[in-house]
């Protein structure tokens, strides 16, 4: 997985049957430190997650996973929306 | 698998159901040498490792999913192992 900012929502009428009521996401991957961190992606949302929160993402056919019985065709999905996190420094080590 | 260092948690009270009580960490995929390579991943503990510790991962769904111990969970990465020491000769 990975953590995320949603910056966007996608619109689209014409898409899979599997895809029918699924909101789409446009998420920015950042890194732990909260920089950007990559190319920005469409993922579908499990979540509700809206714009300007951060998120965590799952990529791969697992994407799939959350909308259980539907099979959607999707290779990332939002799974999670981010309270907090922390980088903590061990002294000596990166 | 990889090696990598965990270097932070995360917290999410809004998750998807499959993921409850499991324990989130950052994770800096590391080389041999120890320099951080790569993205930060966020990953499921399965061994109860800590921030700072060298961890072994997996970035696979079914091994990650296994690791969790629950079928068709939508995770994609897990550690699996704290690494104790890695001995490595580097051959030219």
């Amino acid at each position: 997985m990975q953590l995320a900012r949603v910056i966007g929502d996608v619109v689209a009428t014409m898409k899979d049957a599997n895809l029918h009521g699924i909101r789409l996401l446009l998420l920015q991957p950042i890194a732990a430190s909260g920089e950007n961190a990559g190319r920005t992606l469409v993922a579908l949302d499990s979540v509700g997650a809206g714009v300007g929160e951060h998120v965590f993402f799952v990529r791969g056919r697992e994407a799939a996973f959350p909308f259980y019985p539907v099979e959607p065709p999707a290779d990332a999905a939002v799974i999670g929306i981010v309270d907090h996190w922390n980088v903590e420094t061990v002294n000596g080590e990166g | 698998m990889q090696i990598g260092r965990v270097v932070g948690t995360v917290v999410s009270t809004q998750k998807n159901s499959k993921l409850e009580g499991a324990k989130l960490l950052l994770v800096q995929p590391m080389t041999l040498d120890g320099e951080p390579r790569g993205a930060t991943v966020l990953a499921i503990d399965s061994v109860g490792a800590g921030v700072g510790e060298k961890v072994l991962l997996v970035i696979e769904g079914k091994a990650a999913g296994d690791a969790l111990g629950r079928k068709a969970a939508a995770v994609d990465a897990a550690i699996i192992g704290i690494v104790d020491a890695v001995d490595f000769r580097d051959t030219p």
